[in-house]
């Protein structure tokens, strides 16, 4: 990180940064280190606990020498998350969810990390470890044992773009020259930049679909100096890999949008947020910063612009999925709890630290780049007529070729699913379990914003997956990743998790699911930001889409007056234990 | 809001009195209704001061801006539903409160506190006094919705000045904004997250507190949550906060309609159990006094402890139940009640949700019968059995509310419920007669 501008940063911000100094040093953060940080930071104990148990990679007990974090998507849970968490709970002695007794193994599970495409996926002090078999899982933990750095012996992780359209068409992985987008600054105002983008009608490629000419022109119009571009590089969605593979792929071509958006809005400073699950990228997106500044695309009179200064930092991540919520980001970024704030104005208002901040995610950011690099015209002649341009989609699951696909607006599923060469696919899940579901009814409906409005997403489930199993994946991961702010998000999901048990049990009756329905409407429009409004909506989807597999969950004999209750098992514990 | 923020705040009163001053006046809609109020006025208390009532836990009309956590004020703004608390008053503002699909929703968010938390009113310091309790009689809360959690938490003995209750937070937030040391640092702080999230208290930040800002904590408390060791009785009966009087201008439990005329009465039979419950309840139904009369002439029981028939030997009316089902006998004798009665009534708490004996759920079965047979400070040493006979009930696990193993029809909360309100329900159930119940006799405690 750039000295100088640590220094002048406010130490409270820094909080995040400092807590991961501690973490990596000795694997958690102790006692003593929270109260030298609350005197240092002169905010109280509790308050900095408030920040370390929000994010799941922070420990507050020894997490071993090397912390293993397995994981638990529902990708990995189809292949074979339960034997690899066996093998490792075997061959390191630690339970899940702690360390075993000489403290060199710790092991965990957690979220996606963004290895989709190679599961089941483990991150090893933060590096990645791929397409994990019990065989590798055992020569991978004796290699450790006899003193192998996981730096050393963790997977390559291979790009996997499968597809792009025809060359003039391919938007995005096209071959790459740093410093050809920003060249157009030179001659070009910032409102020429913003217009040229406008004239593409770009959308934010986060979920939104917020035009981003338009945001960044409420940004420039905003009063003030001080202005901030955030890189949103938290992709934390279940089944989205792409921002992975832009920055392992074409990391210039994010920090040149980032530079063009600093341009066009008027910000000297740009901070991607990149997730902890994607540390092991950071030494080469540095080094590529460091490269943009040898070149002069970064630092004083960027590119050749009389002044136009900018410059770009990264923040790491703890650990937190609703972070890539934007302001939970911006939260997040000031050294907080990465709560969502309360909806009364945008970022690009107040955003980071109160300052008028656009929020892009990586894949907006390098698709305004290639705007501005092949002009407004070429960009018109790829997708459809309403909506230009390109999207990456992250296909995995049940296919034979799981990837990065780089398509055109308005291809159809159909398509997507024989690109891929789905097996015998039958749920189709788009943007994450937050999105929505596809059965094959539907499959001639089109990938752009006003009908399968993909952000990036693209799970493929086949026959023999159980839809229930699927759905209640989905309901742990809301449960534990609620940010427990508000009511409707916090116990709603704890609710639901509680009813689809009864389904799996097979107590529910027709009553149940309309109250599942009654429910998810309820957390929809009660809650707080998009994680709760959207954490039912694929549930709700499902009943609806897919009766008859419901209808074989309904307890049939029991729509009567006694309800279903298994009274063997609510008493099973009292006879073991009364007659032992 | 940063805690620098709040510094500031806390001087700049008199500066914005005095830009309030030139304000100007809006006319904004609520229901229809129109409205002339200042802009700029935060939504919520705009409306209390032209006598709307919107439903509230979190507001506190001086933390800005609003914490917008707890949703319990979810309206309709311009079209669009959002938290009433979040917003300022604008002119031509349309605002829709009290439709029915909006008082649901209320409803629910304050249904999934009480299913969320483990609100054991009758044992509560604060009952009476409890805002959230406030809300459930405001918007008639007869059960919740929802199934009880139960999740296991911890109460928090180490503070030197409080009790910290963690069983009763709702997570509004107000004592994480507003208590401050002299210092300006926190005391309170979320910690953790997802439904594992808690409001934690700062040990050494506390001591720092004087007794009144302690005293203040506990009162901005919404629930009691927040204890002030020493000061935490709670007062008798109708000194209480929310005790006799509904905040709204229609009684939130008149039905509005003409008392219709009597059919007069045919005679009807009742049945009444009590299962995990203490009898209360049926004092309660006791306690009727000259309705007794009426009972005596047009009512007869069959199986119940009134009258001490064992056995069903009719079928009948109506069926009262008293208690949760804490065994195998419960849950059995449950469904032939079911079979038996053409209506069901759960009243009083316990057979609503479990109430006090449901305080066990939490823990799991092992450690409460270790606890009561083995290790228990009146358990003699050597008596190491736990009761275990084939003619013995099976404990469940936990403690069902009725409605999870039969149907149930009716609701009467309380513990026990007012008898006015048993006898007003059941003369409705029985002879169709319209009925209020009064603000006063409708309670958790």
């Amino acid at each position: 990180m750039n000295k100088e501008t640590t220094e002048i940063r406010n130490p409270r911000t820094q909080l995040l940064d400092r807590l991961w100094e501690y973490q990596s040093a000795k694997s958690y953060i102790s006692d003593e280190d929270v109260k030298a940080l609350s005197t240092e930071l002169d905010i109280s104990q509790v308050e900095i606990e408030g920040v370390i148990s929000f994010y799941h990679f922070f420990h507050r007990k020894p997490a071993g020498k090397f912390t293993i974090y397995l994981n638990n998507s529902i990708l990995s849970q189809h292949k074979g998350f339960d034997r690899i968490r066996e093998a490792f709970e075997r061959e390191t002695g630690a339970l899940t969810g702690g360390i075993e007794p000489s403290g060199q193994f710790g092991l965990f599970e957690t979220a996606c990390i963004g290895l989709s495409d190679q599961e089941p996926a483990a991150l090893i002090n933060f590096y990645p470890f791929t397409n994990l078999n019990t065989l590798k899982v055992k020569s991978i933990i004796s290699a450790l044992k006899q003193g192998a750095d996981p730096a050393d012996i963790c997977d390559p992780v291979p790009d996997n773009i499968r597809h792009t359209p025809s060359p003039d068409k391919t938007l995005i992985f096209r071959p790459y020259q740093p410093g050809n987008a920003v060249k157009f600054l030179r001659d070009h105002s910032p409102e020429e930049v913003i217009s040229e983008i406008g004239k593409t009608k770009l959308p934010g490629m986060g979920g939104a679909f917020f035009p981003v000419a338009r945001k960044w022109e409420i940004c420039r119009n905003q009063p003030g100096d001080v202005k901030y571009i955030a890189c949103n590089a938290d992709e934390g969605e279940p089944g989205t890999f792409k921002d992975r593979v832009i920055m392992n792929a074409l990391p210039g071509l994010m920090l040149e949008g980032m530079i063009i958006s600093g341009y066009a809005v008027g910000a000297e400073e740009g901070i991607i947020y990149l997730r902890a699950e994607y540390k092991w990228m950071l030494t080469k997106l540095e080094k590529c910063i460091e490269q943009f500044r040898k070149m002069n695309l970064l630092g004083k009179n960027v590119g050749g612009v009389r002044g136009f200064n900018f410059d770009i930092r990264i923040q790491v991540g703890a650990g937190a999925y609703v972070c890539g919520e934007e302001t939970a980001m911006l939260n997040s970024m000031e050294g907080k709890r990465g709560e969502p704030r309360a909806k009364r104005s945008y970022p690009v208002e107040r955003g980071f630290l109160q300052k008028p901040t656009v929020v892009n995610n990586v894949e907006s950011f390098c698709a305004a780049a290639r705007v501005i690099e092949l002009g407004a015209e070429h960009i018109l002649r790829t997708g459809t007529k309403e909506f230009p341009g390109t999207k990456l989609i992250s296909v995995s699951g049940d296919c034979y070729k799981p990837g990065i696909y780089e398509i055109e607006w308005g291809t159809t599923v159909k398509e997507v699913l024989g690109l891929c060469e789905a097996q015998d696919p039958f749920f189709i899940q788009v943007s994450g379990p937050s999105g929505i579901c596809l059965s094959m009814k539907e499959v001639e409906r089109k990938i752009q914003k006003d009908d399968v409005a993909c952000c990036g997403s693209f799970m493929v489930f086949n026959k023999s997956r159980d839809i229930l199993s699927i759905l209640q994946n989905y309901s742990d991961f809301f449960k534990s990743e609620s940010c427990g702010v508000c009511t409707p998000c916090r116990a709603g999901n704890f609710i639901i998790q509680r009813k689809l048990h009864r389904i799996e049990l097979g107590l529910a009756n027709k009553a149940d699911f309309e109250e599942i329905r009654e429910w998810g409407n309820i957390m929809g429009i009660a809650s707080r930001c998009g994680l709760g409004k959207m954490a039912t909506r694929t549930l709700l989807m499902a009943i609806e889409k897919f009766p008859e597999y419901f209808d074989g969950k309904i307890d049939q004999k029991r729509e009567g007056l006694n309800l279903s209750f298994d009274m063997e098992a609510a008493t099973a514990e009292y006879i073991k234990f009364s007659s032992s | 809001m940063d805690r620098k923020d709040h510094k500031k705040k806390h001087t700049s009163h008199s500066v914005t009195a005095k830009r309030e001053q030139v304000k100007e006046r809006v006319t904004i809609r609520i229901d229809g209704k129109e409205i002339r109020t200042e802009a700029g006025k935060n939504l919520v208390q705009a409306a209390r001061e032209n006598g709307i009532f919107i439903p509230s836990l979190c507001y506190f009309e001086h933390i800005d801006p609003p914490l917008g956590t707890c949703r319990v004020c979810t309206c309709n703004v311009n079209g669009a539903s959002g938290p009433a608390c979040m917003e300022k008053v604008s002119d031509g503002m349309e605002v829709e409160v009290h439709t029915p699909e909006l008082k649901n929703v209320r409803k629910a968010i304050v249904e999934m506190m009480f299913s969320e938390g483990n609100h054991f009113c009758p044992s509560c310091e604060k009952s009476g006094d409890c805002s959230l309790q406030h809300m459930g009689y405001e918007m008639g809360v007869y059960k919740s919705r929802f199934p009880h959690l139960f999740k296991d938490r911890l109460i928090d003995f180490n503070p030197k000045r409080f009790v910290i209750e963690h069983n009763r937070c709702v997570k509004c937030r107000r004592c994480v904004e507003e208590v401050l040391t002299n210092d300006g640092n926190r005391v309170f702080s979320f910690s953790n997250r997802g439904n594992e999230t808690l409001v934690a208290i700062d040990y050494e930040q506390e001591a720092k507190l004087s007794e009144e800002q302690a005293l203040e904590a506990m009162r901005i408390c919404p629930t009691g949550a927040i204890l002030v060791r020493g000061q935490a009785f709670a007062r008798p009966f109708g000194t209480r906060k929310f005790d006799m009087k509904s905040v709204q201008k229609k009684d939130p439990f008149s039905n509005g309609k003409k008392k219709k005329k009597q059919n007069g009465r045919a005679k009807k039979t009742i049945a009444t159990i009590s299962l995990a419950g203490c009898f209360g309840c049926h004092m309660s139904m006791l306690d009727i006094d000259l309705e007794l009369l009426d009972l005596v002439e047009f009512i007869e029981f069959n199986k119940s402890p009134i009258n001490d028939i064992k056995e069903f030997t009719k079928h009948c009316d109506v069926g009262l139940i008293e208690g949760g089902c804490c065994n195998s006998e419960n849950v059995e004798v449950l469904r032939e009640f079911r079979k038996k009665c053409d209506l069901l009534v759960s009243v009083g708490e316990c057979a609503i949700w479990g109430g006090l004996p449901a305080m066990r759920n939490t823990i799991p079965i092992g450690e409460c019968l270790e606890e009561a047979y083995l290790n228990g400070i009146t358990t003699e040493t050597g008596e190491y059995t736990i009761p275990n006979s084939e003619d013995l009930p099976k404990i469940l696990d936990q403690v069902y509310p009725c409605n999870e193993i039969v149907k149930i029809d009716y609701f009467i909360p309380g513990c026990p419920p007012d008898a006015h309100h048993i006898w007003k329900a059941v003369a409705n159930l029985l002879w169709d007669e319209q009925y209020s119940v009064l603000y006063s006799e409708f309670k958790y405690d």
